[in-house]
């Protein structure tokens, strides 16, 4: 089961989970998906230690697709 | 990065020189300005120390959690995107160990220092997420996707506070920042 959560005052929320094998949810996570990169969060896919990959369509296969706040210099 | 540490030591020192020439200039020429020269002298210690201060700042826990439970959740997530070693660091200090191609970094909820290879020269950048609210381990998630996403981009977005020797930094950080520091040392050696 893939995850797309999103990071926020409550630590993180879930906002869709979706398998590849069940079409509806999968429209149904990047319906939300789209619908938070127009509100302007980043998506992310974590590759481990040193790599992640920003990613404009919901990557159905990743397991877990985390959005984020753009940073700012300080 | 080089460049950067070089410019920022050459800085450094034409605004420390000058009163150090003060100092010494004016004990020679007249003894009686002896206190004077030494006003120039602590003037000419406090302004890297001033800078080290800065740099130290970017490794502070600044906000207050919404919730302890919010900042469990969000610490749960950190642990979940670093390997063991690092995640038992964060739990510990609050702050994630990353490897990267110019060192390794330690990243804060209000900016990120790096550690060059060798482990003796070290940059402190101001970076931040302009969210309020968020707990403080999602801050440093935030931080964390952003440096593995593209690491340049993440030293050009971020500000520069300071960059010089560890021992400055360290003498300025409590127990917990500063083994975390040592930690990252140990990683760029």
């Amino acid at each position: 089961m893939s995850r797309l959560i999103r990071m926020d005052r409550t630590g993180h929320s879930t906002l869709a989970e979706w398998s590849v094998d069940d079409p509806a949810r999968v429209e149904a996570a990047a319906a939300k998906f789209r619908a938070q990169l127009e509100q302007g969060y980043y998506a992310v896919v974590s590759e481990g230690q040193g790599r992640a990959e920003q990613v404009r369509e919901l990557p159905i296969d990743a397991p877990l697709v985390i959005l984020r706040r753009p940073i700012a210099g300080g | 990065m080089r460049r950067a540490g070089y410019l920022w030591t050459l800085s450094t020192v034409v605004l420390v020189v000058p009163f150090l020439g003060v100092a010494v200039g004016l004990s020679v020429a007249k003894p009686l300005l002896i206190p004077i020269g030494v006003i120039a002298l602590a003037h000419a210690w406090i302004i890297p120390e001033l800078y080290a201060a800065r740099g130290a700042g970017v490794l502070r826990r600044r906000r207050r959690t919404p919730s302890a439970s919010a900042e469990r959740t969000a610490l749960g997530l950190l642990a979940d995107l670093l390997d063991h070693p690092a995640r038992e660091l964060a739990q510990r200090t609050g702050l994630a160990l990353e490897p990267g191609r110019f060192g390794a970094w330690l990243i804060g909820e209000a900016g990120a220092v790096l550690v060059r290879p060798g482990g003796h020269r070290l940059h402190c950048y101001c970076v931040t997420v302009p969210e309020p609210g968020l707990p403080s381990a999602d801050r440093v998630a935030h931080l964390l996707l952003a440096l593995r996403e593209d690491e340049a981009g993440f030293a050009t977005i971020a500000n520069l506070a300071f960059s010089g020797a560890s021992w400055r930094l360290r003498r300025r950080l409590g127990p917990l920042a500063r083994d975390a520091v040592s930690a990252a040392v140990d990683a760029a050696r």
